[in-house]
């Protein structure tokens, strides 16, 4: 097809031929193809423009590192991915993708002013231009900034994607898979260990599928990958992860793998999720993460055309494509000498090999020479020529004079290796600089990992493989696999080592030479901060933004490291290193939340008597994670209404309620009543059988932290209840009372919140509802009082009534088996007697009766007498939790906050929950607050509002004339206590 | 008086058949906690027919009855719902320090089986469910996403999952979800 395809070669299969689209133009690449290689092989080379400066640019390199060529992959308009790079974008057929940051269109974009004018957006522009006037900021401009720069837009509707999280463990992780990896792997895994292998590229094999020289154990090295993968795969102790990124590195050997499931296909299976987040615990970390090459820095280095040495070779041998036709190499390193006889070798012209260093001498530079190569020792690039693509390259002495501008289409450049060292220092691992590899490498490890290879600075495929083996058979061996030994593998490569250059060339122009190619950062930006007294490499990070673009400075953070340390002429470890922050490729959000969206977000608890609160139309409300029927309202009925004729029902009839969500505890054992004496504020040991009581319970702090009613079941067992909200807390609190500081007494705790159904029937009329259903309980008064327990059968099915009420009527809770509770539920309400209420009514009724909500009267500084309940406190017991607190003077002053009811002078003003009393209104601000409004109905069965409310020395002010000082005027109140229904207590006892 | 038909929480959810993955909803079975010390388990074992585990999250069966150590002073002891277990466990146990408390209705779950269920347990759960970490028979307390769930190994690709009654409606959604890929 193309031109610029080689006749043969490459990992593509050029018998699949696929259509793709980029910016609405068709082009056809292969299958294998990575976006960025298909588009240099259709000869395009302009893929963006640049964050600030809208400069174009090109395709700098062939992997995750890219900083330029971000583009947006839109399958529908809910599936569009934004900033994804082109060169990890498989192809696939009928691919769309868009260019970014650039309009009207890639070839003109007005937006490349900002280029003309960049002297006048130098670093610190933003800060220095837009400091007034402040409000400007928000409204004005960093809109408009915002506006003109950046990235890519995210969809606006909803992403219709699947994303699943998966945990997994095993002995041996390895992430990457090039040769030390894969190496580390292969040994791994021979000596018994389970490993997993990530390898963020489609295929497994990192360098060594772009390989064409080198053999290993006389395989070459595509077959030696090929077979070390079947092997692996074969093998149902590994498991092998590619297009998967080892984002993050936590605590104690967890790390974070993002794996890309369906993108690369051009119809993912609906059942397939897009992502998975892996959190994988590994014993042991390998670390075979490779290196990134570096750029060089020079003026206009960001021409399209103007490419990575070793991506160029990449391109060339791993996808068959030819990056240009007449390719001039820069460099600082050998390593674009194997890019420029591979280039060589395969008929492109190299016109010449600018070499940085004052001299080029062995195996690399010589085998250039003798193809024939021109090599320039001591030049630097002084800049560069062309439109929209590089078309010559300006060669000259770092000591000036006559520019030698020798034209091509594609300059390739090695500024050398940047280890990939983000991974060991987010374990925490200490890095050193390594002046000879010019690297700063892994030396002392916190987490149980190893670097092997290129990442450690072991560069040259023999020594990476022996090294990536070595680590291999050291991990398994600490994870408990120490049969395997390392094999010797007969390699045959040329090696080539570290060094480099970090920032630009002695006599190069700072101006227009690029370090940060996302974030449009040039050496001029870096040199005016430190001459702007930046130091701290944190600082000039910020301030330039160096580094800090989606692509965290693969390319550039070294560069940047080396101009500051020349600027401020102090040795670079001095300057210090930026933190390498997780991910380090950008993860969609739809990753992290993986099944926790829509239903799943959390788990929606739903009581057993739901379906029978839903058939009868209740409007529910959350309750923690509990629904709760809140209302249930007829035709017709707001909540007002409704409320108010289920509060008049169960007044002068009979309610039915459901309590299931209440928490309940089974206590059993011989010292059931001796733990309950020491819980909680009462004293048990009298309590009979068949008898409840109201228990407080106390935190040692002396204030209440929960409530509920208690039913003696037998001798040695309680049915204790708690608040809806404290269920779990109250029994962990207990269990842990109970095996730290008690744990010789004959007692246990069960949780049964769950087990009962609970279906509160009150009203004057319970009783002779509830007659005909049950068996084996005697209902009369005196058999069944007030505050007591019984075991029998309701509806034929055994359950434990109580007859409590929370609502100061007459009143039974039906305990029965959960799955039984709609039987029973029905069988009431086919009575036709009953009418459903719901928690607003509930709180209104309690209310009525002046019963605390812990939580609602109380916020977690009321003591049992602040709340009023100081009745329920049995001083004369030994001790009970929160008993030397209760003790303290402060805890009985008499100006303390209590319980008190509020009548308004209006009475049909409701107060607001929350609202300040105050003695008088007309005192300047700020009041002297008295007390709040904790709770505020109005009582349909009374004809006024009621309050509750916790005020200072509340009980010696009944009577007292207060006031709610309110925005629209103060509203007097009336203090009373705190029972405004039935003070007596007779319907109770009815 | 009407019949008291139970209502499971999973009522009207079909299992899910498929090559790799099956999941089941549980049939209403007794479930009884006991706890005590030493002696109560020792009381407690010619009632049950088997020995208590004592082992940490290991797990006793005999016929259809099983025994689940959940903590060193904790059993979950399953049996047939029409098993006369509590009666005759209640007095073999009396006069030993012990709890018995009957949690029939308070959980509930499902049996989840194939070669896909531990990968689909762990999209959820964070242990690891290799075999050599978690051998049949073994069970413990752990956590299904953001619901507490009982986790028990059954058969080399078979496990059952007990989670607090209105948790169960979420445990088989999120399963079912992690599960779609695997048919």
């Amino acid at each position: 097809m193309s031109a610029l395809r080689t006749p043969t070669g490459g990992r593509i299969d050029r018998s699949r031929k696929l259509r793709f689209s980029f910016d609405g133009r068709s082009f056809d690449g292969f299958a294998g193809d990575t976006l960025a290689s298909a588009l240099l092989a259709n000869g395009v080379h302009l893929v963006g423009r640049s964050f600030k400066y809208h400069r174009p640019r090109g395709i700098l390199s062939a992997g995750s590192d890219e900083p330029n060529a971000l583009v947006a992959v839109a399958r529908d308009a809910a599936r569009v991915t934004p900033n994804l790079r082109a060169t990890q974008v498989e192809l696939y057929s009928e691919l769309r993708a868009e260019s970014q940051n650039r309009f009207p269109s890639l070839g003109f974009d007005i937006g490349v002013i900002n280029d003309v004018v960049s002297p006048l957006l130098p670093a610190g522009f933003y800060y220095k231009t837009f400091k007034w006037p402040a409000w400007a900021w928000q409204r004005l401009y960093e809109p408009a900034i915002r506006a003109a720069a950046g990235l890519g837009r995210a969809p606006t509707l909803p992403d219709p994607d699947r994303y699943i999280s998966r945990f997994a463990h095993c002995d041996v992780l390895v992430i990457g898979a090039g040769p030390a990896g894969l190496a580390a792997a292969l040994v791994a895994a021979d000596a018994g260990a389970r490993v997993i292998l990530c390898d963020e590229q489609a295929e497994c094999g990192g360098s060594l599928l772009a390989e064409t020289a080198a053999t290993i154990d006389g395989w070459p090295a595509g077959d030696w990958v090929a077979t070390t993968l079947a092997t692996l795969a074969a093998n149902p102790r590994v498991r092998v992860l590619p297009r998967t990124t080892a984002f993050g590195y936590f605590a104690h050997n967890m790390v974070g793998l993002n794996e890309r499931v369906t993108d690369h296909l051009a119809a993912p299976p609906a059942d397939l999720p897009r992502e998975r987040l892996w959190q994988v615990r590994a014993a042991e970390v390998v670390i075979a993460t490779g290196a990134l090459e570096r750029p060089l820095v020079f003026p206009n280095n960001d021409r399209p055309g103007v490419m990575l040495a070793d991506a160029g070779r990449t391109y060339l041998l791993r996808y068959g494509v030819v990056p240009g036709r007449r390719v001039v190499i820069a460099t600082a390193h050998d390593a674009a000498y194997r890019a420029a006889l591979d280039l060589h070798a395969a008929g492109i012209a190299v016109p010449l090999i600018a070499d940085l260093r004052q001299t080029a001498t062995g195996d690399w530079p010589e085998a250039a020479r003798a193809a024939g190569i021109r090599v320039r020792t001591g030049a630097i690039i002084a800049t560069t020529g062309g439109r929209r693509r590089v078309a010559w390259a300006g060669v000259a002495q770092p000591d000036g004079g006559t520019i030698e501008p020798v034209p091509c289409d594609a300059l390739l450049m090695s500024g050398g290796w940047t280890p990939s060292v983000h991974l060991f220092s987010q374990s925490r691992g200490k890095l050193r600089f390594d002046a000879e590899a010019q690297a700063f490498l892994p030396n002392l490890s916190v987490e149980r990992e190893r670097s092997a290879g290129a990442c450690r600075g072991v560069f040259g495929l023999t020594a990476a493989l022996a090294d990536g083996a070595a680590a291999g058979e050291a991990a398994a061996k600490a994870a408990g696999h120490g049969g395997a030994r390392a094999p010797r593998m007969a390699v045959t490569a040329k090696a080539f080592g570290g060094g480099g250059l970090l920032g630009p060339a002695a006599g190069t122009a700072a101006k227009h030479a690029f370090v940060d190619f996302q974030n449009d950062v040039t050496a001029k930006d870096i040199g005016l901060a430190t001459r702007e007294g930046f130091r701290s490499i944190e600082h000039v990070k910020r301030y330039t933004t160096t580094g800090m673009a989606t692509d965290q400075g693969k390319t550039s953070n070294m560069h940047a490291l080396g101009i500051v340390a020349a600027a401020l002429d102090v040795p670079l470890p001095q300057v210090g290193l930026t933190t390498f922050r997780m991910p380090y490729t950008p993860v969609t959000f739809g990753s992290f939340a993986a099944l926790s969206r829509g239903d799943l977000f959390e788990p929606l608890r739903r009581t057993p008597l739901h379906a029978q609160a839903v058939a009868a139309g209740a409007v529910f409300e959350d309750v923690g994670a509990w629904k709760r029927a809140r209302y249930f309202p007829r035709a017709g009925e707001d909540m007002h209404a409704a409320v108010a004729r289920e509060c008049v029902a169960v007044r002068s009839r009979a309610g039915l309620f459901d309590g299931s969500t209440l928490g309940k505890i089974e206590i059993v054992g011989a010292d059931a009543a001796e733990f309950l004496n020491r819980m909680y504020v009462n004293a048990w040991s009298k309590l009979g059988v068949g008898r409840c009581r109201y228990g407080i319970l106390c935190r040692e702090d002396g204030f209440v932290a929960d409530d509920g009613v208690i039913g003696r079941i037998a001798a040695d067992r309680f049915h204790v209840t708690t608040t809806t909200g404290g269920a779990a807390r109250v029994l962990a609190l207990m269990e842990d009372y109970l095996q730290t500081e008690w744990p010789d007494l004959d007692v246990w705790l069960t949780s049964v919140t769950e087990q009962w159904a609970v279906i509160a029937l009150q009203g004057p009329q319970a009783r002779d509802i509830l007659a005909p259903f049950v068996a084996g309980i005697d209902l009369a008064r005196a058999a069944m009082p007030h505050m007591s327990v019984v075991e029998g059968q309701v509806c034929g099915i055994p359950a434990r009534l109580f007859r409590v009420s929370f609502t100061g009527e007459l009143g039974f809770e039906i305990n029965v088996p959960a799955d039984h509770g709609p039987a029973v539920w029905q069988a009431l309400m086919a009575t036709g007697a009953v009418t459903p209420y719901g928690t607003e009514a509930m709180h209104l009724l309690r209310a009525e009766k002046g019963y605390i909500i812990v939580g609602q009267e109380t916020d977690g500084t009321a003591t049992p007498d602040d709340a009023g309940v100081g009745w329920a406190v049995a001083r004369s017991k030994r001790d009970f939790v929160g008993k030397r607190s209760l003790a303290r003077a402060s805890m009985a002053a008499p100006a303390r906050k209590q319980l008190v009811g509020l009548l308004t002078e209006d009475p049909n003003l409701v107060l607001e929950e929350g609202a300040q009393l105050v003695d008088d209104p007309t005192q300047a601000p700020p009041m002297r607050l008295l007390g709040h409004v904790t709770s505020s109905y109005y009582s349909a069965s009374l004809g006024h509002s009621i309050a509750l409310a916790m005020l200072s020395g509340g009980r010696a002010r009944h009577g007292a004339r207060l006031f709610v000082p309110m925005p629209g005027g103060a509203i007097a109140v009336q203090v009373t206590a705190p029972v405004f229904y039935d003070p007596e207590g007779a319907r109770l006892d009815a | 008086m009407p019949d008291a038909a139970r209502v499971l929480p999973l009522d009207g959810i079909a299992p899910l058949i498929g090559p790799a993955l099956t999941m089941t909803p549980l049939a209403p079975c007794m479930r009884l906690i006991l706890r005590g010390r030493a002696a109560a388990a020792a009381a407690a074992a010619p009632a049950l027919g088997m020995r208590l585990p004592v082992l940490a999250c290991r797990s006793a069966r005999t016929g259809e009855r099983a025994a689940l150590w959940l903590g060193p002073d904790e059993w979950l002891i399953l049996a047939p719902a029409d098993d006369p277990l509590a009666a005759t466990l209640a007095a073999a146990l009396a006069g030993v320090a012990h709890a018995l408390v009957d949690v029939s209705h308070r959980q509930s779950g499902l049996s989840i089986a194939g070669s896909a269920a531990a990968t689909v347990l762990n999209a959820g759960c964070p242990l690891d469910l290799d075999h050599t970490a978690f051998p049949i028979g073994m069970c413990t307390r752990t956590v299904l996403a953001k619901s507490e769930i009982v986790l028990w190994r059954t058969g080399a690709l078979a496990f059952r999952v007990e989670a607090g009654r209105s948790f169960v409606p979420y445990v088989w959604q999120y399963l079912a979800e992690a599960g779609r890929e695997f048919g």
